[in-house]
């Protein structure tokens, strides 16, 4: 499916014409839960970004060169959350010892992300489209920053809402899911602009 | 071995402390297969599946389970039942398998089983855990299900691939496509939310 494709146009389609969330709906429960603020958004949006390029390259190498040599593609799944979840940690323990700023701004997000469905679901969707290692960075980095564009434009209009007069059983997450579906009309705009989904 | 309490505990799970609309808890893969009932029927009995038993295993688990490892063992269990359901599909019903794509591998992720599993089954007995795990799925599935019929319907003019409406009335192309899911669910969010909120306001 992915063959032959060029890395760069996979990237701006993952951004924009496919976004992670508002076409896949994909890692919608932080997505909801963190908008609030703004400063905080843009700080699990920076991790999620970062966290899913790098799981995605090496969820890419670990599929190719360990499960498929070993006829192990079955297990895939648990192999690739474990994948995710060490490397989490590991991202945790590194920033917690060289750079505290960062960690006292980031930390509290990373536990978070294990279980991000945006995380499994740019590996899951690397697998399934075949892409090389090439593609499947580029596309980890434009699903990330497409999820991170996405949550602080959200963020930034949920904050413009606070003092609006909306009707109470639609108040918080009612009001919250119209409001992505806007944007998620928005993003189909974006649709004509790159030729693969 | 059911009590009162159980089964009081069973029923809130269904609507009145439903894990989507009240809770907000799992909804990532709860839009994505909506626009066609038949997947979304599916997806929502393996949930059920996996939901009631990694609550089960968990319980059972629970005194045995160090306490700083208990999420990665969570996250274990449930990815077990989900290779199980993965496996299941693929071999007996392929062209669903293939239309579900990457969501009945995200169900791992899906906040709902982890979320049960931490509030609910780390603290209570495996038969407990079971039914109350059972109970989420099936309130979760509810909500996919409505979801789809209102997407299905108006989108396609059919509901399980069976065509109801008549030709001449005109589909909204809008359903098929993501933000209806958005719409939908906010609708039904306002619907569910409003009698609860009368009857606070009462009080």
């Amino acid at each position: 499916m992915g063959v032959g494709l060029n890395p760069f146009v996979i990237m701006i389609a993952a951004a924009l014409t496919s976004n992670m969330i508002l076409s896949n709906f994909l890692g919608m429960c932080s997505f909801i839960a963190i908008s609030k603020d703004l400063k905080t958004a843009n700080g699990l949006g920076l991790a999620v970004t970062f966290v899913l390029t790098f799981t995605t390259v090496l969820n890419h190498f670990v599929y190719y060169y360990i499960l498929i040599p070993l006829g192990l593609e079955y297990l895939r799944f648990i192999v690739f959350i474990i994948v995710i979840a060490a490397f989490v940690q590991l991202l945790e323990m590194i920033i917690n010892r060289f750079s505290p700023a960062l960690y006292i701004g980031l930390g509290i997000f990373l536990p978070l992300i294990t279980v991000n469905c945006a995380i499994l679901g740019g590996v899951l969707f690397m697998i399934i489209r075949d892409y090389t290692a090439l593609q499947g960075l580029l596309f980890g980095f434009g699903s990330g920053a497409g999820w991170w564009l996405a949550i602080v434009a959200l963020a930034a209009i949920r904050g413009r809402l606070r003092e609006k007069d909306i009707p109470p059983q639609l108040n918080g997450t009612g009001i919250t899911l119209i409001i992505i579906g806007i944007m998620a009309m928005a993003f189909i705009g974006f649709s004509g602009m790159v030729p693969v989904r | 071995m059911i009590t009162m309490v159980d089964k009081k505990n069973f029923l809130q799970n269904l609507w009145k402390n439903n894990p989507v609309l009240v809770q907000i808890l799992g909804i990532c893969s709860v839009l994505a297969v909506t626009n066609d009932l038949t997947n979304t029927t599916i997806m929502a009995i393996s949930l059920v599946f996996v939901t009631g038993l990694s609550s089960l295993t968990v319980s059972l688990l629970r005194n045995r389970t160090p306490r700083n490892v208990r999420m990665i063992v969570q996250v274990l269990i449930i990815a077990s039942y989900v290779v199980m359901v993965d496996t299941f599909l693929k071999a007996y019903l392929p062209d669903i398998s293939r239309s579900l794509g990457p969501y009945v591998g995200l169900i791992i992720t899906n906040c709902i089983i982890m979320g049960r599993a931490e509030a609910y089954a780390q603290s209570h007995n495996p038969v407990d855990s079971l039914l109350d795990g059972v109970s989420s799925g099936i309130g979760y599935g509810l909500v996919l299900l409505m979801i789809a019929f209102v997407r299905e319907l108006l989108g396609f003019g059919s509901l399980f691939g069976f065509r109801l409406l008549p030709e001449s009335s005109t589909s909204w192309t809008i359903m098929i496509m993501p933000p209806s899911a958005f719409f939908v669910m906010a609708t039904i969010i306002w619907i569910a939310r409003t009698p609860f909120k009368k009857k606070s306001e009462r009080r």
